[in-house]
């Protein structure tokens, strides 16, 4: 097969974001850096952004449903004809942006790329960008499920606008992200100020780049508190996150909130897997609370079997491939998390626990 | 594989190769003018003589062609319609607002048909036009009557565009239908689909003929002489689809032809003999007689071969790769 090699792949991230955070910001900063590179932009068709390009193109925002018995198999038709039509322009451009309406689902844009032969070869989902309006974030979590649906889908979220909050409510809004989505990369901006690479060429749905699962938050990143927050993980079969009361408490400045509707689960073990068991699990999870899982994301290590397993997963679709070899000195341990709405907790964990070999 | 290849070559060909100069994307026959369609702005003419030459016609991408024979009728995204022939180029339309045009589709007596987006535009006498339910994914002319079928999504709709009050016809499917072909005697439409199916339409009452199987999206189809088969890409053999009687399909199989390691991208079929050409993901082509005799095989590069197209008269195949390789080939 005459399969490309990923290099060649165009690069897509998609940009999300409630109305008014800032993606056009964003978007603008983009296309006018003198960065010498070239991006193909598809905005909605209703976007405002007043650049003349021949490589801005504008999309109808149709959703519809694929015919294999799933009901969150959805895509964007449209999406597939521009990028279609984009390609035949490939080596015009480096890299593709699709700025979504601030209603939008990103699920149907990411499934795209995974439910069509053509763009899976020559196209790359590079990651979800969410801007995020941290004066009006909270509110918008409260009465539009979209914009808690961008949080939760996001590989990078751009908390924009920090300057017309107070640091309380900084990290208030914060906390509130963290509770739906510990594992995105967060930056605080202002006018979406943000060097470009934190953004672009992430390579966040590449399985070689699933290194490990702790929630961003923990590695330091560019936040003010760094500490291990033991309580929730380290557990040998991992856990809910933020399943613990009182609902709103403090740690060292981080406040922690635990999201009823949206939430991530987190499952750990150190014993090894039986992959005749656990492939089936997973399947059978994600066809049955696909709907309601998000995104996936798994390290295994599996008995018999001196390779890393990676996975990652959008709704019911899975990619997973080995990766590696284990290290020497790795542990061999499994690490897999879940972000979706009303996660069966119990289910999920048992099932996890059931394909230990 | 390897056992079909050593006794294959009951054909002496001579292979003009031409230098596209950039991926081709379709190629169609102007008399005896092979003409090649760019993925991006030009045509490129391999002239009976051996003479090359390359002819620009639009200011970006080339997203749909459409030929008859006597020229060459093209959709790009700078929102141009543009008709060629062995002579010129000229612009038939522009979309008011520069939207792509994304299909085209020839009928008789001059009858031309594009889409951009949902909007579909039929030019004959005058300019007709209407908005599909949805965006639209193929565009076909019946044989009899000025009708034209047009695929969208979770169906398909055939529009009288002269019958003014007439409403449209709608058939139903669920999901996304992304090409369109009618058969040569106007009975059945067929539609290609996101999933790697074709559905299919007995005309007359709307039966439906679901046509499943394949490893890929089919992005390729061709009636064989006659019409009593449809040749598709999509699979790793040659799918032949039987459409003689009133029933088309209904309840056969198809007959597979060719299997080898790699995928069919595309399909052409002989005009006057039952010989389908199939091109390769890995850049073969393959002639075989629809009774199963591979009488040609041909390793024309690395890339998936991209377009196939055969003179009218028979004697001529065209072909071109993603990778930008092109010829011709001159058969017995």
């Amino acid at each position: 097969m005459s399969e490309q090699s990923s290099s060649e792949k165009v690069p897509v991230t998609v940009l999300t974001g409630y109305l008014g955070a800032g993606k056009t910001t964003l978007l603008n900063r983009i296309l006018s850096e003198p960065h010498g590179k070239k991006y193909a932009v598809i905005v909605n068709e209703f976007g405002e952004i007043g650049i003349d390009n021949d490589l801005v193109v504008g999309a109808d925002e149709e959703v519809f449903e694929m015919n294999n018995g799933c009901i969150c198999c959805t895509v964007r038709g449209d999406l597939m004809r521009i990028l279609d039509g984009l390609l035949r322009r490939k080596g015009k451009f480096d890299a593709i942006i699709v700025e979504t309406t601030g209603l939008a689902d990103p699920a149907p844009v990411a499934q795209t790329f995974f439910m069509d032969d053509n763009l899976g070869r020559k196209t790359k989902l590079d990651a979800i960008v969410t801007v995020a309006d941290a004066k009006w974030l909270n509110e918008r979590l409260k009465d539009a499920p979209e914009a808690k649906n961008q949080i939760a889908f996001a590989d990078v979220i751009l908390l924009n606008k920090t300057d017309l909050v107070s640091p309380d409510e900084l990290s208030d809004v914060e906390a509130r992200i963290r509770a739906i989505n510990p594992y995105a990369k967060l930056h605080k901006t202002q006018r979406a100020q943000i060097p470009l690479d934190a953004v672009l060429d992430r390579n966040a749905f590449d399985l070689d780049r699933i290194l490990d699962l702790e929630p961003a938050f923990l590695e330091g990143d560019e936040h003010d508190h760094g500490h291990e927050h033991g309580h929730e993980h380290g557990h040998e079969h991992g856990d809910h996150h933020h399943d613990h009361d009182p609902k709103d408490h403090k740690h060292g400045g981080l406040k922690h909130y635990h999201d009823e509707e949206m939430q991530s689960i987190a499952l750990r073990t150190d014993k090894l897997l039986d992959p005749d068991k656990f492939f089936p699990w997973v399947q059978d999870l994600v066809q049955k609370e696909g709907p309601s899982i998000l995104r996936s994301k798994g390290i295994l290590a599996f008995k018999d079997d001196d390779q890393r397993f990676v996975f990652q997963g959008v709704h019911m679709i899975l990619d997973g491939d080995h990766q590696r070899p284990w290290g020497k000195d790795e542990k061999r341990e499994s690490r897999i998390v879940f972000i979706g709405r009303n996660l069966p907790g119990k289910k999920i964990t048992d099932g996890f626990e059931s394909c230990i070999a | 594989m390897s056992d079909t290849r050593s006794d294959i070559v009951s054909v002496v060909e001579r292979t003009r190769l031409v230098a596209a100069g950039g991926a081709v994307v379709a190629v169609h026959f102007l008399r005896r003018t092979a003409v090649f369609v760019l993925s991006e702005e030009a045509l490129v003419f391999a002239e009976p003589d051996g003479e090359t030459r390359r002819m620009a016609i639009h200011g970006g991408a080339i997203l749909a062609t459409a030929a008859d024979g006597e020229r060459i009728v093209s959709g790009g995204d700078d929102g141009k319609v543009v008709t060629t022939d062995t002579e010129s180029s000229r612009v038939l339309a522009m979309d008011p607002k520069h939207r792509w045009i994304d299909h085209i589709a020839l009928g008789r007596d001059g009858a031309i048909a594009w889409s951009a987006g949902k909007s579909v535009f039929v030019q004959a006498k005058t300019l007709r036009t209407f908005e599909a339910p949805s965006t639209v994914g193929g565009l076909a002319f019946l044989p009899k009557g000025f009708r034209l079928a047009m695929a969208h999504y979770n169906g398909a709709t055939l529009w009288f565009p002269n019958a003014l009050q007439a409403e449209p016809e709608r058939l139903e499917w669920k999901g996304s239908h992304l090409g369109a072909t009618v058969s040569p005697d106007g009975h059945f439409l067929v539609t290609t689909m996101q999933e790697p199916v074709l559905h299919g339409w007995r005309l007359s009452d709307g039966e439906h003929i679901p046509m499943s199987g394949y490893d890929a999206r089919v992005r390729s189809l061709s009636w064989s002489a006659g019409g009593e088969w449809l040749a598709t890409s999509g699979a790793t053999q040659l799918v032949l689809w039987p459409f003689h009687g009133k029933d088309g399909p209904m309840g056969k199989t198809p007959r597979l032809l060719t299997p080898t390691d790699y995928r069919i991208d595309v399909v052409a079929c002989h005009p006057r003999k039952a010989v389908v050409a199939a091109g390769y993901g890995n850049g073969l082509i393959l002639l075989t007689r629809i009774d199963n005799a591979i009488i040609l095989a041909k390793n024309v590069g690395d890339a998936p071969v991209s377009a196939l197209a055969w003179s009218a008269d028979g004697l001529l195949l065209a072909w071109g790769t993603e990778g930008g390789e092109a010829g011709v080939i001159d058969l017995p």
